[in-house]
């Protein structure tokens, strides 16, 4: 079984569970009913990916390790997302602006992975393209109204952009595993989506009057286990029934 | 008060082949948000593939208490009906 | 909405004996009364109330649900959960829109829910401490939710009605979630056992309460029943799901925490029933009243989500003038 393939989708999987846990924590609070919808809705495809993900690594892992026992049990230093994914929710400019980053990454990345030499990847690929298109457009149209709002989303957009943007480059950055799935035409090369991403988030940007702003250190390590501290209080909710009553099936 | 957001009522097309229907309303700043939040709101389940919204003040009803004078007269005017004509039955299928 | 122009816009319609008759004689004959179609004050004022309370009661209803939604144990639980408290979101938003076509604003109806001055359904107000509770809420809270809803499909107003439909429609999924989540735990461990015991110890006699005072002491009920606004009676519905849902319990292995609980063959005319204990109404009235355990912090968190959010929908706004400005600038040239 290939180590670096099993690697690389718990990258992917760890990417989409905690992104679409932290987009669920809005649910019931939204600042308008409408997207108490949306939200929930970028966080059902979200954890939806991550269920492909996680079950076909584990079919590839060949322990018999399944979704939940992959998503639930592992430890701390053993989850591989990036750290973008992790950044608390802050505010509704926050949470749209990582929506976009995040969609705006993916969707060339699936697109890319139309052509994968996986069978399965090719099949979560053609599902999840479509999603994070409307990802890219919901959320891109709610940076251009903060971003281009009033005074006070201006500000707050503004804020977003300068404390989320440390954490791009990391999207682009591959372990060696990813290098080693990307050689293999398993996964997409992660550099040759710039360009895309670039695109994308400079026309968003134009529309939003905002700038991108020059990144002298990025902020990366979440592909190696090194979180930030947010994320043990993360995993202790999300893994808290599993711990507590462990063993069990629910 | 706080501003209030504007009204807009949807209209979903199931399928090709047959017309949009109205399915309800909902709140929406402007027209691409209120197309979103029709996707989101009223389509989680297949029910369409093509979504109208218009702001509810664009939209003009008759008045009730006109049901009468606008819509009877239309009754029983049979003429306009196939049925009122007799064809004899040698002419075949008219 | 398409009837603010025409409501009242003869003035007033003056409610002279044959025109209550009048609209009573639709009521009778079946007939859906529309938005703009002539109707009582009472009638309006008392569809108002009621959908709104409806609507509130949704949107309040997704957090005793909602508290659960980062700590699911599965990822299949996760979703269905999500999915479920999406959809309530979703209800609430149908009944707004039906409340809004009888001259009200959904600002109007959330400013009232925050407030304190609307009114929704008291079994939100209690709180939900273990994760068999999302099941027990499927099953008995949204068990009874359906018992209540489904004869509110035919109900007299035509846009009540319809949204009635298309949450019915939602719904029963909602009460398979729970049930499901309940056998999986009652066919589980015994620790998973208590769980789901204490859980329906907890939450069934607020379910019957769910139905509303006894009918003797309900002061709507009547004029409602007459308006078709209600087609049964708090009784008559009450029964109805005790009797359907104890062999679903027992199915379980769980018991309900009454000791007056027996079969009575001679109930519902020789179809045979359960006769029960009586309700603890000092308990539902303090509830009511506003006393209950979570009912200060439900409405805090829907006061601070709309005041939160409050620039999000501004700058919404503030933009859309903006675009529009434009592009009346843009056409001009």
């Amino acid at each position: 079984m290939s180590a670096s393939l099993f690697n690389a989708l718990l990258e992917l999987g760890d990417d989409h569970l905690i992104i679409g846990h932290r987009m669920s924590e809005w649910c019931g609070h939204a600042p308008l009913l409408e997207e108490d919808l949306a939200m929930p809705n970028m966080a059902l495809d979200m954890i939806g990916a991550s269920r492909s993900l996680y079950t076909y690594s584990g079919e590839l892992e060949g322990k018999g390790r399944d979704e939940d026992q992959l998503a639930y049990l592992r430890l701390d230093r053993e989850y591989k997302n990036c750290l973008l994914a992790e950044r608390p929710n802050e505010d509704f400019a926050h949470t749209m602006l990582k929506q976009l980053y995040f969609a705006a990454f993916m969707e060339p990345y699936w697109q890319a992975a139309l052509n994968s030499s996986d069978a399965t990847i090719r099949g979560i690929a053609g599902k999840a393209v479509k999603e994070v298109a409307y990802h890219i457009r919901h959320a891109g149209e709610w940076v251009i109204r903060l971003g281009d709002g009033t005074e006070e989303s201006m500000s707050r957009m503004a804020e977003a952009v300068v404390e989320m943007h440390p954490y791009v480059e990391e999207l682009f950055t591959m372990s060696e595993d990813a290098k080693a799935c990307a050689a293999a035409g398993q996964l997409p090369d992660r550099e040759t989506l710039r360009n895309a991403f670039e695109q994308t988030i400079s026309n968003i940007f134009d529309q939003a009057l905002l700038e991108v702003p020059a990144v002298p250190f990025p902020q990366l390590g979440g592909r190696t286990g090194h979180h930030g501290e947010e994320m043990g209080h993360l995993l202790s909710q999300l893994q808290y029934v599993q711990r507590a009553y462990p063993g069990m099936s629910w | 008060m706080s501003n209030e957001t504007p009204l807009w009522e949807v209209f979903i097309r199931p399928r090709n082949g047959l017309s949009h229907k109205h399915c309800g309303s909902l709140h929406a700043a402007d027209e691409v948000m209120a197309l979103q939040a029709a996707r989101d709101t009223y389509t989680r389940r297949g029910e369409g593939l093509s979504v109208w919204v218009v702001p509810s003040k664009a939209i003009f009803a008759s008045d009730p208490d006109q049901a009468a004078e606008n819509f009877e007269p239309g009754v029983d005017k049979v003429y306009r009906h196939p049925t009122f004509y007799d064809i004899p039955d040698e002419v075949g299928h008219m | 909405m398409y009837s603010q122009g025409l409501i009242g816009a003869d003035g007033k319609t003056e409610e002279t004996a044959e025109f209550l008759a009048a609209f009573q004689a639709r009521i009778d004959r079946e007939e859906k009364i529309e938005p703009n179609d002539p109707m009582p004050e009472g009638y309006r004022k008392t569809l108002v109330r009621q959908i709104g309370q409806h609507a509130h009661s949704e949107i309040v209803g997704m957090l005793p649900e909602g508290n659960w939604i980062t700590r699911a144990p599965s990822l299949r639980r996760k979703a269905a959960l999500l999915a479920k408290v999406q959809d309530e979101g979703g209800h609430g938003l149908y009944l707004y829109s039906a409340a809004e076509t009888l001259g009200v604003t959904r600002e109007q109806m959330t400013e009232e829910l925050i407030s304190g001055k609307a009114k929704y359904s008291s079994i939100f107000n209690y709180p939900t401490p273990t994760w068999a509770d999302m099941g027990t809420i499927g099953w008995l809270v949204d068990g009874a939710a359906i018992m209540n809803q489904i004869p509110l499909c035919r109900c007299s107003y035509g846009p009540y009605a319809r949204a009635m439909i298309r949450v019915c429609k939602e719904e029963s999924f909602h009460q398979r979630q729970g049930y499901e989540l309940l056998i999986s735990l009652c066919n589980g461990t015994p620790e998973q056992k208590e769980m789901a015991h204490d859980s329906i110890n907890r939450w069934w006699w607020p379910s019957l309460m769910m139905f509303g005072p006894h009918d003797a002491d309900s002061s709507h009920s009547e004029q409602s029943m007459k308006w078709k606004i209600k087609r049964f009676s708090n009784d008559e519905l009450r029964q109805k799901f005790i009797d359907a849902t104890i062999p679903q319990a027992e199915y379980l292995g769980l018991t309900v925490p009454d000791p007056d609980l027996k079969w009575n063959p001679e109930k519902n005319n020789g179809k045979g029933g359960y006769d029960h204990g009586e309700i603890n109404w000092d308990e539902f009235w303090q509830v009511v009243k506003g006393h209950g355990q979570m009912n200060r912090d439900r409405i805090k968190a829907r006061k601070k989500a709309w005041n939160d959010g409050e620039w999000v929908r501004d700058a919404a706004l503030a933009h859309a003038e903006k675009r529009a400005n434009r592009q009346q600038a843009h056409a001009a040239e």
